[in-house]
């Protein structure tokens, strides 16, 4: 017997509620960028459930391509927060508002 | 009245233009380089240009009277949808009188500059401009249609405004020269609304086809709107009251430019417009009546500003906006052979006086006030004779140019019932002549009443040459004119109709008392001035204010400032500042401003803290779900 | 490239482009100015080929090209030249060397000033070339950026409020003018943007919708004239701008909006044409005579002629919608004469601006004594501008007044009175610039160098030639407006009654 549908969505659930608190309540970039790492792979999760139920790939495939493209993102934000570390000696959101109006 | 003018071409008709213009532009371009030779080659050309007038004009006499009409069409100018103007040349009894005089006395004029100008570097530059004008001028009288006319109608004003401000150094003569543009323009505007209107009416602006069409097409209403608003041109041009505020002070030009485009030539192309457009006056009636009252009202009005002034220009400015009254009382009375005569003479005799007054003030070393001279009959004899030969024939003393002109002026006034315009028109010569014998006085006798006119000294030859042969051509241009088939006179008789003659007094009568009033005028004059039984300062004393303000124009000028001129710039000023600045474009930058402020609200949303984004971006996820679950 | 001379005139420029990019800053600023001023008078010898190819008696468009370009939508690379573009095209190839050539003096950043300069080449001629809508639309907003550029990187002190204000007025009227187009191919597209046939398909629009869509176009096309009172974005902007770029934002640029009112508004809503004349035409006629008013109150002489272009392309709008046969030529040939006119008094004033450091009038004076062949020049100009007969602006404005009065005797009126203004402001100008006591500071000033006179000998002469010679103008625009007015206002009294007809009748009687 499969595992119902319902148990992957709960658990996917809670992963993107973790996510999205983390998010919520850090300051520091590095702890975001992890909570939304989070978020990313609950919706991953959601995919390849649903594909599974259907039968159909294109669920996992698309996990795939998201799971690439959050690769590709974590490079460009990784490096933008090393290089603000550089600039500011600290990672925290709150300080970082210059581009504000 | 209708043309009736048979035409024939003639292929020289452009060669009397082109000659001043060709030399004009070799001046402009390369005239310092030419040293003396600017103003030798500048009066050439204008010689030149005499020379195929005259033979053109002795080709147009030697033809049958219906036939004096020679046309040349040069080339196609504006061609528009079916309206066509060409650049076309015309040469007839009246162009016939205009191009004699234009290049006779202009070639004269421009013998007298050599001399006049010889110690001014910039001579290259004024005779340019002077042979310029001779060129607009050709081509204003020679014009085969009103544009034509325009061009040079509009020309003439530019040169004028270049030479009365040709020593732009001093700011006064560039205002003069401004002055002279702008007042002149008003009244060509409303000359360019006329000719829009003669389009509107006729379809077309050829002189042949709009007189021949005129009595059929035109309403008399529709006529006297055309006519007056050609004559508001013509009141620009030639000084007229309400527009002769610009003349006096057009004399800040060399004393060449005042004779040859501010007596004899340009301020008479308004008698020319006139006479040239009769058809159309007469078709109106009322606008010859408006011509005659303002002739009459302005030969009076400046013939006693003249009195009152004492600079010897000036005398002669005012002097000639009476006479250009005078020639518009002719014409008003449909005397337009009589008015040309007019012009012809005063062409001669003021630009003769205009030529001796720069010679006196040559003499002066440039000093122009009258009250400074005195006695310079001794040391300047050939200007005082020729000088006096003018005044007295302005002041109607036969036999004289100016005496048949004026008599013949004043005959057509009485013999056709005219008598207040006789009145006035006598009233008028008595002023002349009194202004006229105050200047000869005060200039040329008496003593020096300054060193200046102790050390005066006679011109060169160059400068009293030219006079010599005007005052010829006044002493004897009159009795040659005595015939009645006086040939310029008989040039124009196919042209406009012979006059009707109601009758009256005798011509020996009219003549008697014309003389004679000129005569007592003079000889209060001398009296007053000359005598030394009367101190003129005191009788200039007892006279005041009416003497300054005489001596002002009557202030007319102070009026047109504080009426016209300062409101026009404040409200100039009000538009440009206030109404565009704050008005126009306050609303531009204040829709600008709305947004701006709109946008600076906005913007406040965006805290900069990235939690913040993140909750509100969470938090929408949230409603936009629910919605969708709601719906579902 | 026999067939693809409009291309070729049009392109042209952006090789340079090209040519400019590609070499980079190997390129001295020396080599920049020569390349570009090279690579202009090619366009110009080039677009002379096109005269050469013209038919003055043809009507319609022609040489024409034409390509797919977007086939879903059915947008068009579809160009060609009639009577009214050809001379336009021409006094853009004509003004653009001059202009490169009097930016001889710019020294910053050479060659991206040249840059600028040819793309908006490139611009304006498409503009005036372009017979699908949205083509026309591209190359009209394109004129913008490089405009944008050269006022807010080489103008004067106040240039960013300047360079902005001209971006986003004209960008706002646009903005009409796009939303019209699509929805007129919506409407009445019949799948292409060819203006050719949209004058046929844009006659089925419900009267209403018509003139909702002509009063689109109008916006836009109403700003870059500029109409009254959507001007004063043109001062700011003058006055800012270098003098190459006043030059041909006065020259050229204006032009595209007079343009664009007798190619697009006229042509596609012939109806709402006749229906809005006479609004259209007072505004104008309030513009001739309020230009020249603020005119004579300006102090800055940049401002001043500025104004004066108001006042001028005042007489262009109110003869195109006069529907006269005199009018409207008078009109188009106003556009060509004011070009070279007002441009030949911005480089003038810019000459004089580069020598005395200021543009007020009250801070010259006596500057014909210092350099009497410069300020000869500029009389001249002065007295072209000033529409002194025998001078170019004469005839275009005559023509427009005569053409006027026979719709309208006060609007006549009202348009001759600016004769007398201009008079006013110009000789007022002349006189504080020219006349009067030198000031200690302008002492031994430079008259023309040999560049300043190669740059404005052609401009003066042509100002005399077009003056003496308007036919040569008029013989190919006459037949291109006879059949606007066809279209437009087939009743109309398009031609005043002509000469000979009466000289029959006076004949007769």
């Amino acid at each position: 017997m499969r595992t119902p549908i319902a148990y992957f969505l709960l658990l996917a659930g809670l992963l993107f509620a973790m996510g999205t608190v983390g998010v919520l309540v850090n300051r520091n970039a590095l702890r975001i960028f992890m909570a939304v790492e989070l978020q990313l792979n609950a919706v991953n999760l959601t995919l390849v459930a649903f594909a599974r139920m259907h039968n159909d790939l294109t669920g996992q495939v698309l996990a795939f391509f998201s799971m690439v493209v959050a690769a590709a993102e974590v490079v460009v934000g990784l490096a933008i927060i090393v290089s603000i570390y550089r600039r500011r000696r600290s990672v925290d959101v709150d300080d970082v508002r210059e581009m504000r109006w | 009245m209708v043309e009736t003018l048979t035409s024939h071409d003639a292929s020289v008709l452009w060669v009397i233009p082109t000659l001043p213009l060709a030399i004009s532009m070799l001046n402009l371009f390369v005239g310092k380089r030419l040293g003396r030779w600017a103003g030798v080659l500048a009066t050439m050309a204008v010689a030149a240009s005499f020379a195929v007038a005259v033979a053109s004009v002795a080709d147009l006499l030697s033809r049958p009277a219906g036939e004096r009409l020679a046309s040349q069409h040069l080339f196609d100018w504006i061609s528009v949808g079916g309206f066509r103007v060409g650049a076309d040349l015309r040469l007839d009894g009246l162009s016939a009188m205009m191009i004699l005089v234009i290049t006779g006395i202009g070639a004269l004029i421009h013998l007298y500059s050599i001399g006049y100008m010889a110690h001014d570097e910039r001579r290259g530059r004024f005779f340019a401009y002077l042979n310029l004008f001779v060129f607009f001028m050709l081509m204003l009288v020679l014009g085969a249609n009103y544009l034509v006319l325009y061009l040079g109608w509009e020309g003439v004003g530019l040169c004028s405004f270049l030479l009365i401000g040709f020593w732009s150094d001093k700011l006064t003569n560039a205002e003069a020269a401004k002055k002279a543009f702008i007042t002149t323009r008003i009244g060509d505007t409303l000359m360019l609304v006329g000719l829009a209107t003669l389009v509107f009416k006729f379809g077309t602006l050829d002189f042949v086809p709009i007189f021949g069409a005129a009595p059929t097409v035109l309403t008399k209403d529709a006529a006297t709107v055309i006519a007056l608003l050609l004559f508001a041109g013509a009141i620009g041009k030639s000084a007229q009251l309400p527009l002769q505020v610009w003349l006096p002070d057009a004399m800040a030009g060399p004393t060449p430019v005042s004779a040859l485009i501010h007596a004899a030539t340009m301020v008479t192309a308004g008698v020319y417009l006139v006479i040239r457009s009769h058809v159309l006056f007469e078709i109106s009636g009322v606008a010859l009546t408006v011509v005659l009252v303002i002739g009459v009202a302005t030969a009076l009005f400046a013939a006693t500003c003249a009195i009152a002034q004492v600079d010897i220009k000036r005398v002669l400015a005012y002097s000639t906006i009476s006479q250009l009254g005078y020639m518009f009382i002719a014409v008003g009375m449909r005397a337009y052979a009589v008015a040309m005569f007019f012009l012809v003479a005063h062409a001669f005799y003021k630009a003769l006086m205009f030529l001796g007054a720069g010679s006196v003030i040559h003499g002066m070393h440039g000093e122009q006030d009258m009250r400074q001279m005195g006695g310079l009959r001794k040391v300047m004899p050939v200007t005082f004779v020729t000088f006096a030969i003018g005044a007295l024939a302005q002041a109607g003393i036969p036999p004289l140019a100016g005496f048949f002109a004026k008599d013949a002026l004043l005959e057509v006034a009485q013999h056709t019932g005219r008598t207040a315009v006789y009145g006035l028109g006598t009233l008028a010569a008595f002023l002349t002549a009194f202004y006229l014998g105050r200047m000869l006085i005060l200039t040329f006798f008496g003593k020096p009443r300054s060193d200046a006119a102790e050390h005066a000294h006679e011109s060169s030859p160059l400068i009293w040459i030219p006079l010599a042969i005007l005052a010829a051509g006044v002493a004897f241009a009159g009795v040659l004119e005595l015939n009645p088939e006086g040939k310029l006179t008989s040039l124009l008789d196919p042209l406009l109709g012979a006059l009707h003659d109601a009758g009256g007094l005798p011509f020996a009568t009219l003549a008697e008392i014309a003389v004679a009033v000129a005569v007592v005028a003079l000889a209060i004059t001398w009296w007053i001035y000359g005598s030394g039984r009367i101190d003129p300062n005191a009788f200039r004393a007892r006279m005041e204010p009416m003497a300054t303000a005489a001596q002002h124009g009557w202030y007319v000028d102070r009026a047109y400032d504080v009426v016209f001129v300062q409101p026009a710039k404040a409200l100039a000023r009000m538009t440009g500042e206030v109404l565009d600045a704050k008005v126009i474009d306050g609303a531009v930058n204040g829709v600008a401003g709305l947004v701006q402020r709109a946008a600076a609200g906005g913007r406040l949303i965006q805290t900069g803290f990235v939690r913040t984004y993140a909750l509100v971006l969470f938090l929408g996820a949230v409603l936009v779900l629910g919605y969708i679950g709601v719906r579902v | 490239m026999s067939g693809h001379v409009l291309s070729a005139v049009i392109f042209l420029p952006l090789l340079g482009v090209l040519g400019l990019v590609i070499g980079g800053r190997q390129i001295t600023d020396a080599g920049a100015r020569w390349i570009t001023l090279l690579v202009t008078l090619v366009t110009f010898s080039v677009s002379l080929a096109m005269l050469g190819r013209f038919t003055a008696a043809d009507p319609g468009y022609q040489l024409i090209e034409q390509a797919s370009w977007v086939p879903g939508i059915g947008l068009q690379y579809l160009i060609g030249v009639d009577g009214i573009s050809l001379w336009l095209v021409l006094l853009t190839t004509f003004l653009f060397p001059i202009s490169v050539l009097a930016s001889w003096t710019v020294t910053a950043n050479v060659r991206r000033y040249m840059v600028a300069m040819l793309v908006l080449e490139t611009a304006v001629l498409g503009s005036f070339l372009a017979l699908d809508l949205i083509l026309f639309f591209i190359f009209f907003e394109a004129i913008l950026v490089p405009m944008y550029l050269l006022i807010g990187g080489w103008g004067g002190e106040r240039r960013v409020h300047a360079a902005l204000k001209f971006f986003l007025y004209t960008m706002a009227g646009s903005a009409f003018l796009l939303v019209a187009i699509i929805f007129l191919y919506a409407k009445a597209g019949g799948g292409t943007f060819d203006v050719r046939t949209l004058a046929d398909t844009a006659a089925t629009l419900p009267l209403a919708t018509a003139r909702w869509l002509f009063l689109g176009f109008l916006v836009a096309f109403a700003v870059k004239v500029p109409l009254f009172p959507l001007h004063t974005w043109l001062p700011d902007a003058h006055t800012e701008a270098p003098t190459a770029a006043s030059v041909l934002l006065a020259g050229v640029l204006l032009k595209v909006g007079a343009y664009g009112l007798i190619r697009f508004n006229m042509a596609l809503f012939p109806e709402a044409s006749k229906h809005f004349a006479t609004p259209i035409m007072v505004l104008a006629a309030i513009g001739i005579v309020y230009g020249a008013v603020c005119a004579i109150s300006q102090r800055d002489v940049k401002r001043l002629v500025a104004y004066s272009s108001v006042s001028h392309l005042g007489f262009v709008v109110l003869g195109l919608f006069a529907f006269t046969q005199q009018a409207v030529s008078g009109s188009v040939l106003q556009m060509v004469n004011h070009g070279l006119a007002t441009g030949a008094l911005f480089l003038l004033v810019g000459m004089l601006y580069e020598r005395t450091h200021t543009r007020q009038l009250d801070e010259m004076g006596g500057l014909a004594s210092v350099m009497p062949w410069l300020l000869g020049f500029f009389l001249f100009a002065v007295f072209a501008s000033a529409g002194l007969p025998g001078l170019n602006s004469f005839v275009g404005e005559f023509l427009v007044i005569i053409g006027t009065f026979a719709i309208s005797h006060w609007l006549g009126v009202a348009a001759s009175i600016a004769v007398v203004l201009s008079a006013i402001y110009l000789l007022w100008s002349y006189q504080r610039v020219a006349y009067g006591a030198v000031r200690d500071e302008h002492r031994g000033l430079a008259d023309v160098s040999a560049r300043e006179v190669v740059v404005l000998a052609p401009v003066l002469a042509l100002l005399l030639v077009f003056g003496v010679y308007p036919k040569m103008l008029t013989s190919a625009i006459d037949p291109a407006t006879a059949r606007v007015i066809e279209h437009v206002a087939p009743d109309h009294p398009t031609t005043v009654v002509t000469g000979v007809e009466v000289a029959d009748e006076g004949s007769r009687g």
